[in-house]
């Protein structure tokens, strides 16, 4: 099991965004994430990367006890947001090399995940802050791809790219999970999304079951 | 100790109770013998009477800010992070902001009234002023945003921050008042010359503040449990809450 | 792409990392240089058309430089941890997976920078503007005391404006809780730099005990901040 969540509580002041998740994810799925606005998708991705203290129940990810330690959990995981997590004063190229000099990252690694997102010669030299949002979620993507995560964790990762941005993402999943990472994604695109999703999971009230 | 606020939702018991009741006959006895009883002093007059105020409460004032650092090192060491060690913590930094604030108060009319001076640059009363903004900042960040255990977290951290800074400005606050040697240390305390009466009458106030202290913390700490209680409780009533809600889509 | 977990990055990197990051982003974006020196600048007219008194300004000049440096500290720290919380960048530190305390110097290096440089600017101010003269040995004394003072004053503020990033309601908090904490900086600092510069008949002889406090005060909030900085930049 990745990840295995038992009756699950994670609260932002006093409000339940996860009332009881339960649900286990095994390797190499790749895994939607559906439900309404405010169901808890998004506080259950930022559980699984160990941002949120669990405050009922239990969660193991990655071999890693979550009630006990929400922090070794971390380098293994790749977390996409809603934001990008960019600088918007320095150019994609600078950015990918801050971000992969934290995790020690070969060039290469770099050189393939920005190709990979489709990130030429001429946007590498461009300020974020001068990029459209297509373009810094791909930015955002190849930052993630770097990281080489065995758990991925995207929050509508296809939101904001064209048809080609979001088929290349769709390779990119497949390809992790053929080497053996697992993926769990939110989306609304249900359509685009069950086609990749091996498995689909509804979050509503902030509870967890199959669907 | 929460399942007697279950059953009840005062926060008296026993204990509080003739903690209370002590607490009003020692205060009776030393408003009675301060204000009456004691003699003025020969310099000062009738003002040496703030003393019996302000000397019992300064010593309470350090003696929460004590508490308080010893309660955030607790919470920090302790496997299980106790949040009774947390709440005796803000309790505790609650009262002893108030008693503070009256050591200031106190401690400036005093001076007033003596030396014609408001405020004076000693060390000890630079530190206490500088002790009770620190202290104003823990409360601002104990009502941040988050959960129990984030609160606790982040103000234990910056309680133990406020003990290692404490010393720093006191020592700098010397250091920095012994350059000017010609000025006088204006401490009216210093000044006053206690026959046995007003030493006990001294002595008497520091006990019937300090029962006042702790039943003032007893019973701030066992309302921050009850808050604690009713928000659990109201927690498994959103959690229930929204359940239903989920099972209604 | 075989997917494993990266190695672990030695402490040394990240705050090589992290330093280098925020320098790039000044000098691209030109924040400090722009709007806070001027600022800063600006600060010292002012004191002057309020004290409006040759003699006086001569004697506080000492005082003057840091206070316009504590003012201008609250700005750039909040600049500093603004850079991060813009695009949600600090969330993505705390997946890093990285130790938090090299992040932590990281930061404060960077900070010290831009402190450095509000100094030099503040001091070459009140050399014009309030006519102080500093001898030889009063330089030494006054950049070892900028060193010291500095190095206190971007640990501490680092430290808090990681406690204050972010969630509203939270910058307001960054100045009830630094400046008092940094009173002890400004008295060090202020008498150092007074020594220096013999107002009020100072020796610069007296200042060196002041650098003591300030190099213990840095060290303090530098072995304490590292400690710290993890716990209260999580959520």
């Amino acid at each position: 099991m990745i990840v295995s969540f038992s009756d699950v509580v994670v609260v932002y002041d006093n409000f339940p965004a996860l009332a009881g998740a339960t649900f286990e994810i095994s390797r190499g799925e790749i895994v939607l994430l559906q439900g309404p606005n405010g169901a808890g998708k998004t506080t259950l991705l930022r559980t699984c990367a160990g941002l949120l203290p669990i405050v009922r129940g239990s969660a193991n990810v990655l071999s890693c006890d979550l009630t006990s330690d929400r922090y070794s959990v971390r380098k293994k995981v790749g977390l996409l947001g809603h934001a990008n997590g960019l600088f918007h004063d320095l150019t994609v190229e600078e950015n990918m090399s801050f971000w992969s000099r934290l995790i020690g990252a070969s060039d290469q690694d770099v050189k393939t995940a920005m190709q990979i997102m489709g990130l030429s010669d001429r946007l590498c030299t461009t300020r974020v802050a001068n990029l459209s949002a297509g373009q810094k979620r791909r930015c955002a993507l190849a930052t993630l791809i770097v990281r080489r995560a065995q758990l991925w964790l995207l929050d509508e990762p296809h939101a904001g790219l064209d048809t080609h941005g979001r088929d290349e993402l769709d390779k990119t999943l497949r390809a992790a999970r053929e080497a053996g990472a697992t993926v769990m994604f939110a989306s609304h695109e249900i359509d685009r999304a069950r086609n990749l999703a091996t498995r689909s999971l509804m979050v509503a009230g902030g509870l967890v079951t199959e669907s | 100790m929460s399942q007697v606020l279950q059953r009840t939702s005062a926060t008296g018991t026993r204990a509080t109770k003739v903690i209370g009741a002590l607490a009003i006959l020692v205060m009776v006895w030393v408003v009675v013998s301060g204000l009456i009883l004691t003699p003025q002093d020969v310099v000062q007059g009738e003002s040496v009477r703030i003393m019996y105020v302000h000397v019992p409460s300064a010593w309470i004032a350090y003696l929460a800010f004590i508490f308080t650092a010893v309660a955030s090192a607790s919470w920090l060491i302790s496997k299980k992070h106790s949040m009774g060690f947390d709440r005796f913590a803000g309790a505790s930094a609650e009262v002893g902001v108030m008693f503070m604030a009256i050591t200031l108060i106190t401690g400036s009319l005093w001076g007033r009234l003596t030396w014609g001076e408001f405020w004076q640059w000693d060390p000890r009363l630079t530190t206490t002023a500088f002790l009770f903004v620190t202290y104003v900042g823990y409360l601002a960040v104990r009502r941040l945003e988050g959960s129990a255990e984030q609160r606790a977290r982040r103000s234990a951290v910056v309680a133990m921050l406020a003990v290692l800074e404490i010393p720093l400005v006191h020592f700098s606050v010397v250091l920095w008042r012994s350059l000017h040697q010609g000025a006088t240390v204006l401490n009216p305390n210093g000044d006053v010359k206690m026959d046995d009466l007003m030493l006990f009458t001294l002595f008497s106030g520091v006990v019937a503040f300090t029962l006042v202290f702790v039943w003032l913390v007893l019973h701030r700490q066992r309302t921050m449990l009850l808050v604690d209680i009713a928000n659990r409780q109201g927690l498994d009533a959103a959690i229930a809450a929204r359940k239903t809600e989920g099972s209604v889509r | 792409m075989k997917s494993d977990s990266s190695m672990p990055v030695s402490k040394g990197k990240v705050v090589t990392a992290v330093f280098l990051k925020d320098v790039q982003i000044e000098l691209r974006s030109r924040v400090v240089t722009n709007q806070v020196l001027p600022f800063a600048g600006l600060v010292m007219v002012m004191f002057a058309f309020a004290l409006d008194n040759d003699d006086v300004l001569q004697r506080v000049a000492g005082g003057l430089v840091w206070l316009a440096t504590l003012f201008s500290l609250l700005i750039i720290v909040q600049r500093s941890f603004a850079i991060d919380t813009a695009d949600g960048a600090l969330d993505s530190l705390r997946v890093a997976g990285i130790e938090l305390s090299a992040v932590f110097f990281g930061k404060a290096i960077a900070l010290a920078a831009k402190l450095v440089a509000l100094e030099m600017v503040l001091i070459f101010s009140a050399l014009v503007l309030y006519r102080v003269d500093v001898s030889a040995i009063g330089v030494v004394l006054l950049v070892t005391c900028v060193f010291c003072a500095t190095s206190g004053l971007a640990f501490v503020g680092t430290l808090y404006g990681g406690l204050t990033a972010g969630a509203k309601g939270r910058e307001t908090l960054l100045p009830l809780l630094l400046l008092p904490v940094v009173a002890p900086v400004l008295i060090a600092a202020t008498r150092a730099t007074e020594a220096a510069f013999g107002s009020g008949g100072a020796q610069t002889s007296e200042g060196w005990a002041w650098i003591g406090l300030l190099a213990v005060f840095a060290a303090v909030f530098g072995v304490g901040g590292s400690l710290a900085f993890g716990s209260l930049i999580d959520e």
